[in-house]
C-alpha cells in the first residue's frame, strides 16, 4: 500500500551478487539457496537474531569462507576459490581486530605497507583518514591506550584507507555504550554518503537497521525472509516472523473474505489488500500504534484492558478482545479493567499469506518486558 | 605505591626469609668461595685459573646455541599449528608434549643411550640391513640431539601461550588488508609471539648451557662447563675452582638473558624472565 517515498535510490549496477548459496557446517544448514544482489553504492544490512546466517553471508564475501554450493561474483567476476587477501573488500569485525603490536598509524597503514605504497604516499593517506574519523593527533598513541569508541574508529579507518568498493561491517557497533553507538550510526551513515562506498552491513538491532539503512534483508533460520526499504520492511511485511521481528505487531489469525474484505476476531473489516483466492486462510498484522482506543460501544472490537504501562511518550496497553491480547500504543491514559472499543483504519491492517511462522508470533498474552529484555542479551553474547 | 600494613608485611615475610636463606645465602657462598683458597685466604687464583677453561666455555655455549636454535625451529611451527587447532585436539598435544617430562631427566637420557650406542637398537636395526654400525653416542651431534629431546617442551610451551592469545579475527584481518601468509606471519604473527620466543629461547639455553648429565651420558669424552663444575667439587673436592666456573656461568647467562630481553624490545608481555 504505501508506496516508499524516495529512500530507496535508482537501482544501480549490482556490486556484489550472491546466487544460489548453500552453507554447511557440521551437517547443519547454514544458509539455505541463498541469493542475493547489493547495488553499487547502496547501504545494506542483513538483520537477524544470532545463528540467522547473516555474519556467514557476509563471511562469504569477505572469502573467509568457501560455499558448499553457489557462486559469490564481485563486479560479475566470480569469487569462488580467491582468497581473502585478494578480494577488493575491507572488512570491520566486530571487536575490531586491530593489531596489538602497531600504533595507531601503523594499523591504519597496514594495507598500504602490504602493497609497499611510498612512504610520503603512506603519510599523506593515514593523515587523511585520521582527519576523516575525527582522530588527528592519535598516530602515535598505542591501541591500548585507546578507548571503545576511539578503537572503532581505527577500525574504520583501517579498512576505508585501502579505498574499497564495498565494506563489510560485522555488528561493529554491538561493543558501544547507547548514546556512542548512536553518534557512530550518524557518523558511518554520513562517511558512507560521502565516500559514496558499498555498505554490507551486519546487525541483530532493528532499529539500527531501519535508521541506517537504504535496503533491510531479514534473515532467518538461513534464508532471506524479505528485502526491502525500511518503510516496506516496516509497513508491508511479508510473513509472520519479520512483522514480529521488527517492531511491535499484533498477528492475527484471518480469513480474506473478497478483496478488500478480511475478516478476523470474529468481525469482518474494510482492508486495502487484494489479490487473494476468497476466503483464503491469511494472517493479519495491525501495529499497535495504528489502534485507536475509543468508547466501548463506538468500537469495532471491544475489549477489557489487562495492563497498562507508561513509557514516557505513550502508554502501552494491554486489551484482552476474546482471548487474544492486543498490545496497543497511545498517548491517552486507560485503565487496568476498563472497557475500551477498539478502532481500526482499513489502512492499518496489513494482510500478509500464510506461512510456517503463522501463529507463532504476536500474541501478547505471555507478554513482559522481562522477557524482552532477556532476549536482547541473548542477542548481545552472540 | 600504598604502604603495606602490618598484617601484609608478616603475610609476606615466609616468602622474604626463603628467598634470603635459598638464594641469596647460596650465591654468597659461591662468591665466597670463587675468591678464596683452600685456607679461607682471599685470592684471585681461582678466576685467573679459568683461561685453561676457554675451550670447555666455548663447546658448551656453541652447543647449547645449536641445540636452541633448532629447538626453536622446530617448536615454532608445532606451536602454531597447536594454538590453531580445536580445543580438545590442543589438549591432547598439549599432553603428549608434557609426557616426557614426566619422567625423570636421568631415565630418559640412560635411554636414549641404549638407543644410540654401539650395540644399541638403531644400530642393531642397521645391522639387519648389513649396515655398517654407525658411531653416535660419544659425537656432538649425540650431545645437541639430548639437549633439545629434554628441554624442547620449554620451548613449546612459552610459545604457545602466546599464539594462543592471537585471535583469529586478528589473523583475518591481516588477510583482509592483503596479507597472504608470509605476510602476516611476518607482520602480525612474529612480532605477536617474540615474548614467548624469548622466553622459550632463554628457558632452552640456560639449562642446556649448564647441563653435565648429558653431556656425561651421550657425549663420551666431551666436557661441558657443568661437567667441569661437577667434576672439580665430586671428585677433586676444589670447591674454589668449582664455585669460579659457577660463578662465571652465572654472569654469561645473566648477560644472555639481558641481551635477549634488549632483543625483544619492550613487548615483554607473558615473559619468563
Amino acid at each position: 500500500m504505501n508506496n516508499s517515498t524516495g529512500t530507496v535510490p535508482e537501482k544501480k549496477k549490482n556490486i556484489v551478487e550472491l546466487k544460489n548459496i548453500t552453507v554447511r557446517f557440521d551437517g547443519e544448514t547454514i544458509l539455505d539457496d541463498l541469493s542475493l544482489s547489493i547495488g553499487d553504492g547502496e547501504f545494506v544490512t542483513l538483520l537477524g537474531s544470532s545463528g540467522c546466517g547473516k555474519t556467514t553471508t557476509l563471511r562469504l564475501i569477505a572469502g573467509f569462507l568457501e560455499p558448499d554450493e553457489g557462486e559469490v561474483f564481485f563486479d560479475s567476476k566470480s569469487m569462488n576459490g580467491v582468497p581473502a587477501y585478494k578480494r577488493e573488500v575491507n572488512t570491520i569485525f566486530q571487536r575490531y581486530a586491530l593489531f596489538p603490536n602497531y600504533n595507531v598509524f601503523e594499523n591504519i597503514a597496514y594495507g598500504l605497507r602490504v602493497r609497499h605504497v611510498p612512504e610520503a604516499e603512506i603519510k599523506e593517506r593515514v593523515q587523511e583518514m585520521l582527519t576523516l574519523v575525527n582522530l588527528e593527533g592519535f598516530g602515535k598513541r598505542p591501541i591500548t591506550k585507546l578507548s571503545g569508541g576511539q578503537q572503532q574508529r581505527v577500525a574504520i579507518a583501517r579498512a576505508l584507507i585501502l579505498k574499497p568498493k564495498v565494506l563489510l561491517l560485522d555488528e561493529p557497533l554491538a561493543a558501544l555504550d547507547l548514546k556512542l553507538r548512536k553518534d557512530m550510526q550518524q557518523e558511518l551513515k554520513n562517511i558512507q554518503k560521502a565516500l559514496g562506498i558499498t555498505f554490507v552491513f551486519v546487525t541483530h538491532d532493528q532499529e539500527e537497521a531501519l535508521s541506517m539503512s537504504d535496503t533491510v534483508v531479514v534473515m532467518n533460520e538461513g534464508k532471506i525472509q524479505q528485502i526491502g526499504s525500511p518503510i516496506d520492511i516496516y509497513n508491508e511485511p511479508e510473513n509472520a516472523f519479520v512483522a514480529d521481528f521488527i517492531g511491535e505487531s499484533n498477528i492475527l489469525d484471518g480469513v480474506m473474505k473478497a478483496d478488500y474484505r478480511a475478516a478476523f476476531s470474529g468481525k469482518t473489516f474494510d482492508c486495502l489488500d487484494s489479490g487473494f483466492a476468497p476466503n483464503e486462510p491469511v494472517d493479519i498484522v495491525v501495529r499497535p500504534e495504528d489502534v485507536d482506543i475509543v468508547a466501548s460501544e463506538k468500537g469495532m472490537l471491544q475489549g477489557i484492558v489487562t495492563s497498562v504501562t507508561f513509557l514516557g511518550v505513550h502508554f502501552e496497553i494491554i486489551v484482552d478482545i476474546g482471548g487474544f491480547k492486543w498490545m496497543i500504543q497511545t498517548t491517552d491514559e486507560h485503565h487496568e479493567g476498563e472497557t475500551v472499543g477498539l478502532f481500526i483504519e482499513p489502512d492499518a491492517i496489513h494482510v500478509m499469506k500464510k506461512s510456517k511462522y503463522s501463529g507463532q508470533f504476536g500474541d501478547y498474552s505471555s507478554y513482559s518486558d522481562e522477557m524482552d529484555t532477556m532476549s536482547v542479551i541473548e542477542d548481545e553474547e552472540e | 605505591m600504598k604502604k603495606k600494613t602490618l598484617g601484609q608485611q608478616l603475610l609476606g615475610a615466609p616468602y622474604v626469609v626463603w628467598a634470603a636463606l635459598f638464594v641469596i645465602v647460596p650465591l654468597v657462598i659461591v662468591v665466597y668461595y670463587a675468591f678464596t683458597d683452600a685456607d679461607g685466604n682471599f685470592t684471585v687464583a681461582n678466576i685467573a685459573k679459568l683461561g685453561e677453561y676457554k675451550e670447555v666455555f666455548w663447546i658448551s655455549i656453541e652447543y647449547s646455541f645449536i641445540a636452541t636454535v633448532i629447538s626453536l625451529l622446530v617448536a615454532y611451527p608445532f606451536a602454531y599449528l597447536m594454538s590453531r587447532k580445536k580445543g580438545s585436539t590442543q589438549r591432547i598435544m598439549m599432553m603428549l608434549v608434557m609426557l616426557p617430562m614426566w619422567m625423570n631427566l636421568l631415565i630418559r637420557t640412560y635411554s636414549w643411550m641404549n638407543i644410540l650406542e654401539r650395540n644399541g637398537l638403531i644400530n642393531n636395526f642397521l645391522g639387519l640391513l648389513g649396515v655398517e654400525p654407525l658411531k653416535m653416542i660419544g659425537t656432538p651431534g649425540a650431545v645437541i640431539f639430548g639437549m633439545i629431546y629434554n628441554y624442547i617442551p620449554y620451548m613449546i610451551l612459552p610459545i604457545y601461550t602466546v599464539m594462543s592469545k592471537i585471535d583469529v579475527s586478528v589473523l583475518e584481518a591481516a588477510e583482509d588488508l592483503g596479507s597472504n601468509g608470509f605476510s602476516k606471519l611476518r607482520r602480525i604473527i612474529l612480532p605477536m609471539s617474540m615474548p614467548g620466543v624469548v622466553s622459550g629461547f632463554t628457558m632452552v639455553f640456560v639449562p642446556s648451557v649448564s647441563t653435565f648429565y648429558i653431556s656425561q651420558k651421550l657425549g663420551g669424552k666431551i666436557m661441558l662447563i657443568g661437567d667441569a663444575i661437577e667434576k672439580q667439587i665430586q671428585s677433586l673436592y676444589n670447591y674454589n675452582l668449582g664455585a669460579a666456573l659457577s660463578l662465571v656461568l652465572m654472569v654469561m647467562i645473566l648477560i644472555c638473558m639481558a641481551l635477549m630481553k634488549k632483543f625483544a624490545g619492550d613487548s615483554n608481555d607473558g615473559l619468563i624472565m
